[in-house]
């Protein structure tokens, strides 16, 4: 009879699942698994969406399943939950830093922009490439529902940023 | 939850997200025709946003009557859908689709603040889920509107244009749906009434700042939502052929 790992063990496991979109950090780092629960040869997990219309949520949710049930679950739960709303405060500094070199401006911390119904003035956005702070926005919506572009006015580069949510 | 309440609850529930499917569908029209790539991006994102609202209001009614949200996005006919007149009106111009989508952004904003503190818990975790998205909407809509009020003489022209016709289609969007009171006395659903004063304050005070006049004469008021142009017939045939065509459609 196999044992099966325990809960420590299967968070390790969702850790090196990649976020589809954004494969320098995990799906564990990104804040998405919210808990694991083990209840004999059953494992839930619960995740919570980034955005909710982000289509690689399906995917996630597969791979979630794919590698706990790998782990030799007989039966493996992938639970939605919405509350509380999903943060970017949750990615983890190590992975802002990744996100950083990977070419994609981290997002900034959330504080003070709740009740906030219309914010004009974007915060400002450092160039992940040569560090300026002088950027603009070019679109507050980029190539994924997550990030936005922009245009570094010192080293020229376009870049992209994580939105703060 | 009586059968009365949650009647009503399941009512609501598919009214909004067919607003948002309405405007999602007539929104992506757009994708490859924008005015500018960032623009034809920025748009494609915010109604790929409204999809995912609606993929989470039709859940909420799954978890109540057990409907699947494909059968009910897919294979309804337009008579069945419950969405508000003014998302089913056809695109028009660049300022129809902006000032449209303005109106409803700030209609959702100021409900989802209120839907927040909801009696009905999976309702309250929605709204506040949604609400840190739709903030981008407003935020790029809310400058779009003052980008061409104030633009040019014929960008002025344009969205005056649109706010005469559109004006009175979005009072509906205030217009409680049938069973809506009980919903409001259980504290489930926010009264319409004070959402509606701040939106038109809020409304009035970017209209007027960005150069146009609030129509004197609203022009056509919708109230049923029941009741649709023959326009939602059109959209719908083009939205769900695909999934009528063949329901799986798992290869493509």
């Amino acid at each position: 009879m196999t044992t099966l790992p325990n809960t420590e063990q299967v968070w390790e496991a969702l850790a090196r699942i990649p976020d589809p979109e954004i494969p320098v950090i995990n799906v564990v780092e990104m804040g998405i698994v919210r808990d694991v629960q083990i209840e004999g040869p059953r494992a839930i997990i619960s995740m919570t969406p980034t955005f909710s219309g982000c289509p690689a949520l399906h995917l996630i949710r597969e791979q979630l399943e794919e590698t706990t049930r790998s782990l030799g679950f007989a039966e493996v739960v992938v639970k939605t939950i919405l509350s509380p709303p999903w943060s970017t405060d949750w990615i983890t500094p190590e992975a802002k830093e990744r996100l950083r070199q990977y070419g994609i401006a981290p997002p900034k911390p959330t504080a003070g922009q709740e009740g906030v119904l219309i914010q004009l003035e974007a915060a400002l956005t450092r160039c992940p490439r040569c560090g300026s702070f002088n950027t603009s926005v070019k679109n507050t919506f980029g190539p994924t529902l997550c990030k936005a572009i922009h245009v570094c006015n010192d080293c020229k580069e376009p870049f992209e940023s994580f939105k703060t949510v | 939850m009586n059968a009365q309440v949650k009647n009503a609850l399941v009512a609501k529930l598919t009214a909004l997200a067919d607003d948002e499917v309405i405007l999602a569908q007539r929104g992506s029209e757009w994708t490859g025709h924008g005015p500018i790539l960032e623009e034809d991006i920025a748009l494609a994102n915010i109604v790929q946003d409204e999809l995912g609202h609606a993929t989470l209001w039709y859940g909420l009614r799954q978890a109540l009557d057990g409907s699947d949200p494909d059968r009910l996005a897919f294979f309804r006919d337009a008579y069945e859908y419950r969405n508000c007149e003014l998302v089913e009106l056809p695109k028009g111009d660049w300022a129809f689709t902006m000032l449209r989508q303005f109106l409803y952004d700030l209609y959702e904003s100021l409900w989802l603040e209120a839907a927040q503190h909801s009696t009905y818990r999976p309702l309250a975790e929605a709204a506040q889920k949604i609400k840190r998205e739709e903030r981008f909407h407003l935020q790029h809509t809310y400058a779009w509107v003052e980008r061409l009020g104030l633009g040019t003489e014929e960008s002025n022209r344009r969205l005056q244009q649109a706010l005469d016709m559109q004006w009175g289609y979005a009072q509906q969007l205030f217009v409680p749906i049938p069973g809506e009171e009980l919903l409001v006395a259980e504290g489930i659903m926010p009264d319409l009434s004070p959402i509606r004063e701040r939106w038109l304050e809020l409304a009035t005070r970017h209209l007027q700042n960005s150069g146009l006049k609030l129509p004197i004469n609203p022009g056509y008021q919708p109230t049923s939502r029941a009741y649709h142009t023959e326009h939602l017939w059109s959209i719908l045939a083009e939205m769900q052929s695909t999934a009528r065509w063949d329901a799986e459609a798992k290869v493509w």
